[in-house]
């Protein structure tokens, strides 16, 4: 139960060149074909696990909705095949079908009625769902006077309404009040823990590397990489750099992960190191240990102005913290080639115990849109250990100063 | 014609299906203060206009027919069951456009929207028609036990109806013209058909084109049972009913090889 597996799957849209060329292929089969394919997916092959959670990326345009349309059986494919195993539950749009003269619970039924449910089970469903959505007295009042929030809490709670088998969502979840989407991330989540296979098409970094156990990255209506989650996004990052005229190069780092850079190239990190107080190079560190980032750039063409980045990621690729040197208002002027700068940036490490990245960028700006000189991805990885605190949860060292008045 | 994967998916979207209907006759009705009244109202309106301009100023009677009710009864008889058929084929040309939103956004059988379709226009006639077979009884007009008779020309005429309109429908998504072109032609063939005059004022030559037209049938076949109170000339159904069989697997055939390709198309 869960399954689904892609095989070599293509979309194509028929374009004929006048309305009358479809008329004459149809009366005139023999004729042969008046229209030309505009291929909006080809060859698609992967395969989802039950129980996995699969997140689809791409920039717009990818072709990441006519997947889902042909993985969810709206639109059929052109060619390859699509095979799925259990319940099926894709909320491609919320709201769909829901009648504005109609009360929020009889649109409910109809919704409920439209995925393939009975009125007994929707009828047992109903505290549940009424629960879920939260909009009160609202639910037996006309959908017309519901706000848009309102009408996708209900749209939400009957789409979800029982646990499906697979669960498709195409960035659904970006509508509502920031409560709601934690609250329908929350039930996806829960789900998800109880074997439901996602597949989740989302533009949100943080949505895909905190649910996703895969990535699957989308390009010019070809599956253009698969992978973690983080690498993934990494890769996509940069990509969209690219788009800028930059290279982007993937090379394999000594602990198996895919390291990502891109950039023009008129400078490059040549050295990072993070040391600790004594200035040894460490790459383990104790929760709270003073240290200090060293990064030395080597410019290799003239440059009129550098701004050097970086960012703390933790294990999922959640950023820490980053700054830069624009932020910091230190940005170098008029470099030549041949030239090294070292940078060294010193702070306390206020991590929770992990294991860490920190990604470099070498810019001119404030970001890496306008001169992308290099990105680096996974430049360092290092581990926060807690060697002396008290065991504490989380990924920030926010220790409290504790004051009890017992009377 | 009907595959049995189709017939399965329909039997497990029963309730879409007939909550669609409910909602529909709900939602026509839902902000007037007479509801269902206006399902009635309408066509009353009509056989009464028809009844007035024709039989009472134009003085036209029924060759042979000397009472009352004898030209409104007629009038009806084509008037209702023409609303019937009307109603199918307009209905259905549209529903595929109509439905684009749900069409491309969820994954349902396709084979329920005709349904409704039909369903939703036997609810209305069965208002109408019930209201009318109340008028027979109590005018004493009653034709009879020749009254089932009914039923199979009913059933013929919604065949051709919903094969028309799977045609039309299908069609009309990739060739928008359809629609418009049918909207002015089911006018033509409305008074091509002898609805509101006999078939007996024509002369003779076009009387012959009579036979040409499939509706003319099965409007005098109702006509012969609710006015004459006689069965039917079953053989002169059959030209129709060979139609309507035609018209329902062109109309299932275009809509299995097209499904896919009007989703793109919408």
């Amino acid at each position: 139960m869960g399954k689904i597996s892609v095989r070599q799957l293509g979309k194509a849209y028929k374009l004929y060149p006048t309305r009358g060329a479809r008329l004459r292929e149809w009366l005139l089969p023999f004729r042969g074909p008046q229209h030309r394919l505009k291929w909006i997916l080809q060859d698609i092959s992967f395969e989802v696990a039950p129980g996995e959670a699969v997140g689809l990326i791409g920039i717009n345009g990818a072709g990441k909705s006519t997947l889902l349309k042909l993985i969810s059986g709206t639109s059929q494919p052109s060619t390859g095949s699509v095979y799925m195993e259990g319940k099926v539950a894709a909320l491609l749009e919320l709201g769909m079908g829901f009648h504005p003269d109609f009360t929020g619970r009889q649109n409910v039924y109809m919704a409920g009625q439209l995925i393939g449910l009975s009125v007994d089970e929707i009828t047992a469903l109903m505290p549940d769902i009424e629960a879920f959505a939260e909009i009160g007295d609202y639910l037996d009042q006309p959908v017309r006077v519901y706000s848009s929030g309102m009408q996708m809490r209900v749209a939400f709670a009957v789409a979800t309404a029982r646990r499906p088998d697979i669960l498709i969502v195409d960035e659904a979840l970006s509508v509502g009040d920031t409560y709601f989407q934690h609250k329908s991330f929350e039930r996806i989540r829960q789900y998800r823990r109880l074997g439901t296979t996602l597949l989740l098409v989302s533009h949100d970094k943080q949505a895909i590397q905190s649910v996703c156990d895969r990535a699957i990255l989308l390009d010019g209506g070809r599956l253009a990489r698969q992978g973690k989650p983080e690498e993934i996004m990494d890769y996509y990052n940069a990509m969209i750099a690219e788009r800028e005229n930059s290279t982007l190069r993937l090379s394999q780092r000594d602990d198996g992960k895919l390291q990502v850079t891109s950039g023009t190239g008129e400078a490059t990190v040549a050295h990072i190191a993070l040391r600790n107080a004594a200035g040894d190079a460490v790459e383990v560190v104790d929760v709270g240990e003073a240290v200090t980032l060293e990064v030395t750039v080597a410019v290799h063409a003239p440059i009129p102005r550098m701004v050097l980045g970086y960012m703390i990621k933790d294990r999922l690729g959640q950023p820490m913290y980053g700054t830069n040197t624009h932020l910091k208002e230190l940005p170098l002027a008029d470099l030549q080639a041949g030239q090294q700068v070292t940078y060294r940036f010193g702070f306390a490490m206020n991590l929770g115990a992990g294991s860490y990245s920190i990604a470099t960028a070498i810019v001119s700006t404030a970001t890496h849109l306008v001169n992308n000189y290099e990105w680096r991805d996974l430049a360092l990885v290092f581990t926060v250990v807690n060697m002396r605190r008290p065991h504490f949860e989380g990924s920030a060292w926010l220790d409290p100063h504790i004051e009890i008045n017992r009377s | 014609m009907m595959s049995v994967a189709m017939l399965r998916g329909l039997w497990r979207y029963r309730g879409f299906v007939l909550g669609s209907v409910q909602r529909e006759f709900q939602s026509k009705y839902r902000n007037t203060m007479l509801g269902a009244a206006w399902t009635v109202l309408s066509p009353l309106a009509m056989i009464l206009v028809y009844t007035l301009i024709f039989s009472q100023v134009m003085k036209s009677r029924l060759p042979g027919d000397t009472s009352e009710y004898g030209y409104s009864i007629y009038l009806c008889a084509g008037i209702l069951t023409w609303g019937l058929f009307a109603e199918i084929t307009s209905r259905a040309q549209n529903m595929f456009l109509e439905q684009s939103n749900l069409l491309k956004k969820i994954s349902f059988p396709r084979i329920c929207l005709p349904v409704i379709v039909v369903l939703n226009a036997l609810l209305n006639f069965g208002i109408i028609f019930g209201l009318f077979t109340v008028f027979l009884l109590v005018s004493g007009q009653f034709p009879g036990a020749v009254f089932v008779l009914l039923l199979p020309v009913l059933l013929l005429q919604v065949l051709l109806a919903i094969g028309l309109g799977m045609v039309l429908g299908v069609l009309n998504v990739f060739f928008r013209d359809v629609g418009q072109f049918y909207q002015i032609f089911i006018q033509f063939w409305f008074w091509l058909t002898p609805i509101v005059y006999p078939a007996s004022i024509l002369p003779a030559p076009v009387r012959g084109m009579l036979d040409w037209n499939p509706m003319a049938a099965v409007i005098q076949s109702y006509q012969a049972i609710l006015v004459s109170g006689q069965a039917p000339h079953w053989q002169h159904l059959l030209p129709a009913a060979l139609l309507a069989l035609l018209l329902c697997a062109l109309g299932m055939h275009l809509f299995r090889r097209r499904a896919g390709e009007m989703v793109d198309e919408l």
